[in-house]
């Protein structure tokens, strides 16, 4: 019955464009809101959820129907007028139009996924900063606010594994942040995420704690 | 003892508040968009304060275990105000959203023309979108309010099933039962109704479509009105069973038309633990860092 529905809902966005807002809206009483990886990531934060997976694919048949420059206003227009689950639905899209090789350097559909990116970067919803840094974000982010983006999961207690290529891009200033960021958990004696040593190389994060301390 | 609360404003609300509610076992309320008390001046204003009912308050809500659950609609009192009536042509989208399960607070305040028109409006937008209605009635000419309130809602052809008439008192509650709608009750400290004249009520007409609600907001109310009520039930006789009928298995029922009422318990979220340090667009609800 599910699949049945997105089938449908697809097919409808194909003949009708228009038809996207509604389906986008109801894609979680539709389909269910289940983890798509539930053995590590149970509350679907990380790797996201069964409906956000098929507001992706609503996105997909969005682009296929208007093409991707028509596409950018109406999927700014999901974005802004969606609730948390619409707009990690949006985010996932644009990662799947990437995956596909579709998203260009420039353009209009680029530019409105970074600013929807950086919107939802500047919330504190676990979801949706994980669903900023996929492979749209690893592609067009750029590097400090990507840095920044990353460091952010850490905070959250976010696993890392939602970053898209996370070792190709990590730099020695991620890094130096990163060891910074441990060095001031260790002083309030609180817990370090262990997603710090992912960033961080063994030996500066002796250095970065040492001097920590130090400074006490 | 389980309780859905079908009518409290927990945005005018505390953290306090969240876990009196918790652990007097409310797990489940509705929060029907109203007036703030002070005038909206523009659409943008009620979009903001929709978004957050779905949103910010939902989460704040989970943070306590508790499911929040909304009702959308443009207020009667802000029915008559050019500059918000605007916001009609976004509702519809809206009443889509997860978590919205019915449409409402509509109804009429003083009973203008314009109320008419919004009313009648949004019970037809409540047909498109196959969701329920909450109707407020007046306070002021409030027999009279309800007697047109209920016949609005035949002309709209909308089933009275479907529809819930709250704030109601012993001289329209057999108007409202009389016309197969659902009969709400706000229990307040001195007005509208209190625990007492509620278990007369339901002593007198039974428990088949009745709801009990604290209707807590700005003023003076108390959000355990509806604990309150069904200590009241038991101390007169009803068994644990109409309680849970009337505070719970009534609301359900009624919002459960909706297709939209999460009811499993929050995951992740212990009783008598401090909430996880999780935020939402930059808001804690904890203050400072936790050590």
């Amino acid at each position: 019955m599910t699949s049945t529905w997105l089938d449908e809902a697809r097919a409808d966005v194909a003949r009708d464009p228009e038809t996207v807002t509604r389906a986008f809206a109801l894609a979680g009483r539709k389909v269910g809101r289940d983890p798509l990886r539930p053995e590590t990531d149970p509350a679907g934060v990380v790797h996201g959820t069964v409906d956000d997976a098929a507001r992706a694919e609503l996105v997909l048949a969005l682009v296929d129907a208007v093409g991707a420059a028509e596409a950018a206003g109406r999927v700014g227009a999901l974005y802004r007028q969606g609730d948390a689950a619409e707009r990690r639905g949006v985010l996932r899209g644009l990662d799947a139009l990437e995956t596909r090789g579709v998203v260009e350097d420039t353009g209009a559909l680029t530019e409105t996924g970074v600013e929807l990116a950086q919107d939802a970067l500047r919330t504190n919803d676990p979801a949706l900063v994980a669903a900023a840094v996929g492979p749209f974000g690893t592609r067009h982010l750029d590097q400090h606010t990507w840095r920044h983006a990353v460091l952010k999961l850490v905070f959250m207690g976010v696993s890392l594994e939602a970053v898209a290529d996370l070792e190709a891009r990590t730099d020695a200033e991620l890094a130096r942040m990163a060891a910074d960021f441990a060095a001031e958990r260790r002083a309030a004696g609180r817990p370090v995420p262990v997603d710090v040593d992912r960033l961080v190389p063994a030996s500066s994060t002796v250095a970065h704690q040492q001097h920590g301390t130090s400074q006490e | 003892m389980r309780i859905l609360d079908p009518h409290i404003h927990m945005t005018s609300r505390t953290t306090d508040d969240y876990e009196a509610l918790y652990a007097a076992g409310v797990r489940a309320v509705v929060e029907p968009a109203f007036w703030l008390g002070q005038p909206r001046t523009s659409v943008g204003s009620f979009l903001d304060y929709f978004d957050s009912l779905l949103g910010w308050e939902r989460f704040r809500a989970a943070q306590f275990g508790i499911r929040h659950h909304a009702t959308i609609a443009l207020n009667p009192k802000e029915a008559n105000d050019p500059r918000c009536r605007e916001v009609l042509a976004e509702i519809p989208r809206y009443l889509l959203k997860d978590g919205v399960v019915a449409v409402g607070e509509v109804g009429y305040d003083s009973m203008t023309p314009e109320e008419d028109e919004v009313f009648a409006a949004q019970l037809q937008m409540a047909r498109e979108a196959e969701l329920p209605v909450l109707v407020h009635t007046p306070h002021r000419d409030k027999l009279a309010g309800t007697r047109r309130t209920l016949d609005v809602v035949r002309e709209s052809g909308l089933p009275a099933g479907r529809v819930l008439v709250d704030h109601l008192n012993e001289t329209n509650v057999a108007l409202v039962r009389d016309a197969g709608a659902w009969a709400g009750f706000s229990i307040y400290p001195d007005t509208k109704m209190d625990e007492h004249r509620m278990v007369a009520l339901l002593q007198e007409y039974g428990l088949e479509r009745m709801i009990v609600n604290s209707a807590a907001d700005w003023g003076r109310s108390d959000p355990l009105k509806t604990v309150r009520t069904a200590r009241a039930m038991l101390e007169a006789g009803f068994t644990d069973d109409d309680v849970d009928r009337v505070l719970w298995r009534n609301p359900v029922e009624f919002y459960g038309q909706s297709g939209n009422l999460v009811l499993d318990p929050v995951p992740g979220f212990v009783a008598g633990e401090a909430p996880r340090p999780a935020e939402f667009e930059g808001s804690s609800v904890l203050r400072g860092a936790r050590v």
